[in-house]
C-alpha cells in the first residue's frame, strides 16, 4: 500500500504494482488453498494475430461468487469462455498459460473437453432454451451423460433442478409445453436449471441478466445466492451494482489485462488501481 | 400501314409525350408557380404513361377485334363464292391468310379462294389504317389529358407511384394467369380423353398399352389405359432417387454447416450446386451409357439378371441429380438455427454429433422435410433421365433391376412424331399430365406449408 502511494503517478509501473498486490493476496490465501476451485496463471488469448487477453492471473474461490467486471471489449467474456474451453469452437483462437480446475490443468492433452464442460457449466447472455419442452430441456444433460438409468430418475433430477432454479412452481403444470413459450426471465432460469442438472462444480454466467427486466434480474441474483451453497459461480457483468450485490470477489478487466483483483469490498470501496477507481466512480466505461 | 410504321408511331408519340411533359414542368412559367410537388422527370413520366397505356390497351383490343371482324367477313365471301365451310374452318381461313401474305403460292387456289384472298387483303389494309388512326387518337388524347393536368400542385410523383404498383401487380399476375391457362388446357384435353376412357379405368387400371387401331382393319391393340404401372414406375424410380439423395444430401449439408471450415464450405457448396446446373439430358447419357451397364455387370456378379434399361440405373443417377436440392436447402435451414443453441448444448458437455442429433436436427426437421418434399416433386417430374435410362416398357413391378416406365416418359413417347389429336392415345398424354400436375401440386403445397410453419418458429 505504501509502495503504491509513492509510485502511483508513474503510469508505467501500474502493472507491476498490481501484480505485487495480486501476489500478496495470493500468499494471504495460500494457507487455505483447498478453498481455491480454479486458478488461472499467465493466461493469454489470441484470435489469429490479435491478442485479446494478456497474462491473466486469478484464483477462483470455492463456493463463492466471483464477478468479472470491466468496460465492453475488455476480454472478460473471452476469459470466462477459457474456463470451460468454449473458445475451442472458435476458429483461430489460441490460448497460452495455465488454467487449473481442482489443481488439474484443463488444457492438458489428456483432458476430455466434453467431461470438463460437464463439470464447468455455463449460462449465456441471452436465454437459449432448446426448442423442446421444458422437461426435455432439463432432462437433456442427464440423458447425454447417462446420469439416470430410468425415466423416474430422470424425472427426479429434472424436478430437482427446476426446484433449485426456483422455476418448478411456475411450470409444474406445463412441464411438457414448449420452453420457448416462457418469459425471458423464466427462460433464463430454465437455462440455469439445465446447467445445474448435471451437477457442475463451477457455473459460468456470461451477463445472465443483461436481457432481463429488474424483477427477473433480482430473482436470478437471489438464485445465485442459493446456488452458492453448493456451486462456485463466476459471473461476467456490466452492472457494477450487480457485482457489488452478489459477489464476494471481483476482478476488473481493462483492455485485455486484469487490472485489479480482490475482495468485492476492497475493489469497490478501496480500489488500488487508478483504472479501477475511474471505472467504478463512473469516469469511463 | 405495316407493323414497322405502327411501331414508329408508338415510339415517336411516347418520346414526344415525355419530352413535352418534362419541358412544361421545367419551363420558367411553371417554376414561377412556386415549389413543385414533383420533379420535372415525374411530370415527364406521367405524360409518357398517359400516352402509352391507352395505346397498349388499343393494341390489345385490336388483336381481339381482328379475328371477330375480318374472319367472319372473309369466310362469308368464301361461302358466297360457292365454297361451303368444312369442319376445318380454321384451316381454310389460315390458307387464305397465308396466300394473302405470300407465304403460300396462289397457283393451286380456286377462284372462290382468290376472291376471298382479295377480300382479306382489302379488309386488312383498311383495318390497319383504322388501327393506326385509333392508336394516334388514343396516344394523343391521353397525352393531352395528362399534359393539361401538369401544374406545380399536381402530385405527379404519387401518380407515377400508383402506376408502378399497378405495373408490378400486373407482372406477377402474368405467371399466375399462365399457370391457370396451362391447367385449363390440360383439363379440357383430359376431359376429352375421359370421354373415351372412364376415369376409374384410367386411375386404377393395371395395364398400359396406348396403341389404338387407326384404321378399322388394322391388326393391333384396342388400347389399354391403366395408369397404375406408370405411377408405380414413377414412384419406384423416385424412391430409389430419394434413397440416394436424402442421406448423401443431408450428410453433406451437416458437414457443410457444422463441421467444415468456412473456406472449405465456400469451395464445396458451389461445387455441389454445379450438379444442379448439369442439363438433365447429360445425366441421361451418363445413366444410359455408364451406370446402366454397371448395374447389369454388378447384378450379374451376384447372380441376378438386370435389364439393360433398369429402374435402378435411372434412380441412382436421378438421386445424384437431386443431391444439391437437398444439401443446399438443408444447409440453409441448418445454418439458420441460432448458434446459441449449439453453444448451449456444447456447454452442457454434449459432443458435436450429440448436439447435431438431439438439438440441431430436431429443430431443423420441418425445414429439412420441406426440402425433401420439394426434391420428391422434382424427382417425380423428371423426364429425360427416365426416357434415356429406364426404358418404355410399362411393367408393373417392384424389382428395380427390371425396366419400368414413368408418367413423364410416356407423355414424351406419346407426343413424339405425327399424332392424331383426337385419338385416345394422344389425349392420354393430357390426362397423365393433369394427374401428375395434381400430385406435384399437392406435394409442393405440403412442402411449402411445412417450411412456413418452420419459419414461424424462428422469426
Amino acid at each position: 500500500m505504501m509502495n503504491y502511494a509513492i509510485t502511483a503517478d508513474i503510469p508505467d509501473s501500474n502493472d507491476n504494482i498490481v501484480r505485487q498486490m495480486q501476489d500478496s493476496m495470493r500468499s494471504k490465501t495460500s494457507d487455505s488453498s483447498a478453498d481455491i476451485k480454479m486458478t488461472a496463471e499467465g493466461v493469454s488469448v489470441f484470435y489469429g494475430e490479435e491478442q485479446a487477453l494478456d497474462d491473466i492471473n486469478i484464483d477462483i474461490h470455492s463456493k463463492q461468487i466471483t464477478a468479472l467486471i470491466g468496460p465492453s471489449g475488455c476480454g472478460k467474456s473471452t476469459f470466462l469462455r477459457c474456463l470451460n474451453r468454449m473458445n475451442d469452437v472458435i476458429d483461430g483462437c489460441r490460448i497460452t498459460g495455465r488454467i487449473a480446475l481442482d489443481g488439474e490443468d484443463i488444457y492438458a492433452p489428456s483432458v476430455d473437453v466434453v467431461s470438463l464442460r460437464s463439470h464447468v457449466g455455463m449460462v449465456f447472455q441471452k436465454p437459449n432454451p432448446f426448442p423442446k419442452s421444458i422437461f426435455e430441456n432439463v432432462a437433456y444433460g442427464p440423458k447425454i451423460h447417462g446420469l439416470a438409468k430410468t425415466q423416474d430418475e430422470i424425472e427426479e433430477i429434472a424436478i430437482k433442478s427446476l426446484k433449485s432454479a426456483g422455476l418448478f412452481d411456475e411450470v409444474k403444470d406445463r412441464l411438457h409445453a414448449p420452453a420457448t413459450g416462457l418469459s425471458g426471465g423464466q427462460q433464463q432460469r430454465l437455462c440455469i436449471a439445465r446447467a445445474i442438472s448435471i451437477n457442475p462444480g463451477v457455473l459460468l454466467m456470461d451477463e445472465p441478466c443483461s436481457a432481463l427486466d429488474p424483477i427477473a434480474t433480482a430473482r436470478i441474483e437471489d438464485l445465485m445466492w442459493e446456488l452458492k451453497e453448493n456451486i462456485t459461480i463466476i459471473i461476467v457483468t456490466h452492472s457494477m451494482q450487480q457485482a457489488s450485490r452478489v459477489s464476494q470477489h471481483t476482478g476488473f478487466f481493462h483492455m485485455g489485462v486484469m487490472a485489479e483483483v480482490g475482495t468485492t469490498e476492497q475493489i469497490f470501496q478501496n480500489p488500488v488501481d487508478p483504472r479501477t477507481r475511474d471505472y467504478i466512480t463512473g469516469r469511463f466505461g | 400501314m405495316n407493323s414497322i410504321q405502327l411501331i414508329t408511331i408508338f415510339i415517336v408519340l411516347t418520346a414526344s409525350a415525355g419530352v413535352l411533359g418534362w419541358r412544361r414542368a421545367s419551363s420558367p412559367a411553371f417554376l414561377q408557380q412556386g415549389r413543385s410537388r414533383s420533379r420535372a422527370v415525374y411530370h415527364g413520366s406521367y405524360t409518357v404513361l398517359w400516352c402509352t397505356v391507352p395505346m397498349i390497351i388499343v393494341a390489345l383490343g385490336w388483336l381481339l377485334v381482328e379475328s371477330w371482324v375480318i374472319r367472319p367477313a372473309v369466310m362469308q365471301t368464301l361461302a358466297l363464292g360457292g365454297v361451303q365451310p368444312t369442319a376445318n374452318i380454321a384451316f381454310q381461313y389460315l390458307e387464305i391468310r397465308n396466300i394473302a401474305t405470300g407465304v403460300l403460292p396462289d397457283t393451286h387456289a380456286s377462284d372462290a379462294v382468290l376472291i376471298a384472298v382479295e377480300r382479306y387483303k382489302s379488309l386488312s389494309s383498311i383495318a390497319s389504317n383504322i388501327f393506326a388512326a385509333l392508336l394516334l387518337v388514343a396516344g394523343v388524347s391521353g397525352f393531352l389529358y395528362s399534359y393539361r393536368r401538369i401544374s406545380a400542385k399536381f402530385p405527379a410523383r404519387e401518380q407515377v407511384e400508383k402506376f408502378v404498383r399497378f405495373f408490378l401487380l400486373a407482372s406477377s399476375t402474368v405467371a399466375i394467369l399462365t399457370t391457370l391457362s396451362i391447367v385449363m388446357a390440360l383439363v379440357v384435353e383430359a376431359l376429352l380423353f375421359f370421354k373415351h376412357v372412364p376415369l376409374l379405368d384410367f386411375l386404377f387400371g393395371t395395364k398400359w398399352s396406348p396403341q389404338v387401331a387407326i384404321r378399322a382393319d388394322q391388326v393391333g391393340s384396342s388400347g389399354a389405359f391403366g395408369a397404375i404401372p406408370l405411377f408405380a414406375g414413377t414412384l419406384l424410380i423416385a424412391l430409389i432417387a430419394m434413397l440416394v439423395a436424402v442421406p448423401i444430401g443431408l450428410f453433406s449439408a451437416i458437414f457443410l454447416s457444422e463441421y467444415a471450415r468456412p473456406s472449405v464450405r465456400h469451395t464445396i457448396k458451389p461445387m455441389l450446386e454445379i450438379l444442379a446446373g448439369i442439363p438433365t439430358v447429360v445425366y441421361g447419357f451418363f445413366a444410359a451409357l455408364t451406370v446402366a451397364p454397371l448395374v447389369v455387370k454388378a447384378s450379374a456378379a451376384i447372380g441376378l439378371s438386370a435389364s439393360s434399361e433398369s429402374a435402378l440405373a435411372a434412380g441412382l443417377v436421378m438421386g445424384v441429380m437431386i443431391i444439391p436440392f437437398i444439401s443446399s436447402l438443408s444447409d440453409d435451414v441448418i445454418s439458420a438455427i441460432p448458434t446459441s443453441l449449439r453453444l448451449g448444448s456444447l456447454a452442457l458437455g454434449a459432443t458435436r454429433s450429440e448436439t447435431i442429433r438431439k438439438v440441431i436436427l430436431p429443430a431443423a426437421l420441418p425445414g429439412i422435410m420441406g426440402a425433401i418434399l420439394l426434391a420428391v416433386s422434382r424427382a417425380i417430374g423428371e423426364t429425360m433421365i427416365v426416357v434415356m435410362a429406364a426404358g418404355l416398357a410399362a411393367n408393373l413391378t417392384a424389382n428395380p433391376l427390371e425396366s419400368v416406365t414413368t408418367v413423364t416418359a410416356q407423355i414424351v413417347t406419346i407426343l413424339i412424331g405425327d399424332q392424331e389429336f383426337d385419338s385416345p392415345k394422344t389425349l392420354a398424354a393430357f390426362a397423365l399430365g393433369l394427374t401428375l400436375f395434381c400430385v406435384t401440386l399437392v406435394l409442393n403445397f405440403v412442402a411449402l406449408k411445412i417450411v412456413s410453419t418452420y419459419e414461424e418458429r424462428y422469426d
